[in-house]
């Protein structure tokens, strides 16, 4: 009976009901928008970290650590029999890492060298550009960020210092081949890309390495001796962490987005009840009791938030598709802030997005609903029928 | 001999004002029987709509014993209250308090959904409702396209479509021109006569006085007079 009844009072109210429901439809919309934003960002900066540098997973040299640049000049060695056979199955490639100096125009720049086979495949980088390149300089790789910070372009040389094997230090010339324009920052701020055997013969470390990356589809068991294995997993972690340490943030951002609906809903709740009061009075005085009442205002509190979602997929839902599909471009280049940006920001609805935010909407309303219909309970009906308002 | 509808004795009626109380009823005997069409008559502030209140459970006695259809009106709860109110009585109001957002209908639909009546049995009541304040054609009008006589027909046949034992109406012919006003008291006499409902108006307009069988005047909150017109 109550149900029919707060129905009734919905329709019925017509443009009331429009503005409410689009008001909860809206902040609904922008919940859903925002997080899926945000859940967008964090899967893209998932997906082009394992595209372009994580691919499979690795096996690291045992004194490698990539955050200790110390650690480079002991971290490198002749690939195990099992990793070498998987690099010569093209199931994997080699990377050798070494802390250099560059002096484009003349200034000093600290850099981290990466020896890269040209012919892989494995990640999604133009190492091809590496080949073929002779005219007695290094051919150099770099990217987008490191350009622009060194004010290097392509064709531009620029002299290399090293520490080789012997620890001796040796000097050459080295030319921008190609400037990569990635999103994974990792692969470019800080970073020089040589061929593999160039810098092995520069470090005087033949047939050396510092890690092996291997195929994404590989999962293979093998004995890769002192070398650690390193699946995605592992290799994602630092990326988890900032989306772990992000959380609260996003959080705060869902309560904020969410107080705000839920502030609309109890306001026009408020207002309602304030507005109906004699309203309230005759159907007290019709024979509805106190509790009824409060039922009726909560139920229809309630329906709104139905007919929001309702709304919400009619006239939003093309909205969320569209930028799902299109995604949205971005104003600012995020990468040197050391953020993975997307150019175009896709945003990810997934279905326990979608589910949570509905039933926190939902519980937000019906709470907010029954609040200041709660108050209903201590009205006189005699001040209701006049129209008195509750404080 | 009639039952009693409505039995009150020394009843005493004092609101807070302030640190102090306002008496709005004071020694108030007063008896009811069924199928009377009674008014309460007085100035402005004289207790009549307090009274009409206190008959209908919508305010509480200070003192005094106020007993509604054998229900004591002092020692029931809310909820009781509310039932009484729902099952035995009609409200009619002064600024008619029709439901905005429903039509004529759905308006004197209600009382019958709040008592839970089946909805063929509900619709026989409310069409016969309708028709016997003249209304049959303005059914589907919502409330703001009626005049203020039909919003007052509307609002009686709410009060009288449960077919109730008491209807309580406080200053119904106040909003109200002459002709509507003679108009809604010959509905309400029609009414008296074919049903066995009793009929308490709270009012101070002279127009409809010659319409009541017994009017009891009120003064600062006491009866000074109660008088039986043949």
């Amino acid at each position: 009976m109550l149900f029919n009844i707060a129905l009734k009072n919905l329709l019925g109210a017509r443009l009331r009901t429009i503005l409410n429901v689009f008001v909860t439809a809206f902040s609904f919309f922008i919940i859903l928008f925002m997080m899926g934003m945000y859940d967008g960002m964090l899967q893209h900066a998932k997906n082009v970290t394992i595209d372009t540098e994580i691919a499979g997973g690795a096996y690291w040299h045992p004194k490698y650590d990539p955050l200790d640049p110390m650690s480079y000049e002991d971290a490198h060695s002749i690939l195990p029999q099992d990793i070498q056979i998987l690099v010569d199955q093209k199931k994997a490639f080699p990377v050798l890492v070494s802390q250099v100096s560059i002096y484009p125009g003349g200034r000093i720049m600290p850099a981290i060298l990466k020896g890269i086979p040209p012919g892989q495949s494995i990640v999604n980088m133009p190492t091809s550009t590496l080949e073929g390149a002779n005219d007695g300089t290094i051919p150099v790789l770099i990217g987008k960020g490191m350009a622009k910070n060194s004010k290097l372009e392509v064709g531009d040389s620029f002299t290399i210092r090293w520490m080789d094997a012997d620890q001796t230090y040796d000097a050459d010339e080295g030319t921008v081949v190609y400037i990569m324009d990635t999103e994974n920052f990792k692969l470019d701020m800080g970073h020089i890309w040589v061929p593999l055997n160039v810098a092995q013969s520069m470090l005087e470390m033949k047939e050396e390495a510092t890690y092996v990356t291997y195929a994404k589809e590989l999962s293979e068991d093998i004995n890769s001796g002192e070398w650690i294995f390193r699946n995605v997993n592992y290799l994602v972690q630092d990326m988890e962490a900032i989306i772990e340490a992000d959380k609260p943030g996003a959080q705060i951002m869902f309560i904020i987005l969410l107080a705000l609906a839920a502030m609309g809903i109890f306001n026009a709740q408020v207002l309602s009840i304030f507005r109906r009061g004699k309203e309230i009075g005759t159907l007290m005085a019709l024979g509805m009791t106190r509790s009824r009442v409060v039922g009726l205002f909560t139920i229809e509190g309630g329906l709104n938030a139905v007919l929001a979602t309702i709304m919400m997929v009619i006239l939003f839902g093309p909205v969320l598709w569209y930028f799902g599909l299109k995604g949205i471009p971005l104003p600012l280049d995020y990468s040197e802030m050391g953020l993975i940006m997307a150019k175009r920001l896709i945003p990810v609805y997934s279905i326990s997005l979608i589910v949570s935010t509905m039933f926190l909407v939902s519980i937000t309303v019906l709470i907010v609903s029954y609040i200041p219909s709660r108050k209903i309970t201590y009205m006189k009906p005699t001040d209701a029928l006049r129209g008195k308002a509750i404080a | 001999m009639k039952n009693t509808v409505v039995s009150i004795k020394n009843l005493l009626k004092q609101f807070p004002v302030g640190g102090d109380f306002f008496t709005a009823l004071k020694d108030v005997n007063l008896q009811l029987n069924e199928g009377e069409f009674l008014g309460l008559v007085g100035p402005s502030g004289s207790g009549k709509t307090t009274l009409l209140n206190i008959i209908g459970g919508l305010d509480s006695p200070t003192q005094g014993n106020v007993h509604v259809l054998g229900h004591s009106i002092d020692n029931t709860s809310h909820n009781e209250r509310a039932s009484l109110r729902r099952k035995h009585m009609g409200f009619i109001f002064q600024s008619y308090n029709l439901l905005p957002v429903y039509t004529v209908f759905e308006n004197v639909e209600l009382p019958l959904i709040l008592n839970n009546m089946d909805p063929k049995e509900r619709e026989k009541l409310v069409n016969e409702a309708i028709e016997s304040v003249g209304l049959s054609h303005r059914r589907d009008a919502r409330p703001t396209t009626l005049s203020g006589g039909e919003c007052q027909r509307t609002a009686i046949a709410r009060a009288i479509v449960h077919k109730p034992a008491l209807v309580l109406a406080d200053e119904p012919t106040a909003n109200l021109d002459a002709e509507n006003s003679h108009h809604i008291m010959n509905i309400l006499v029609e009414l008296n006569r074919g049903l066995t409902s009793s009929f308490v108006f709270a009012t101070h307009d002279e127009k409809i006085m010659g319409y009541l069988k017994r009017m009891v005047y009120l003064e600062d909150g006491q009866i000074v007079k109660d008088e039986k017109i043949k």
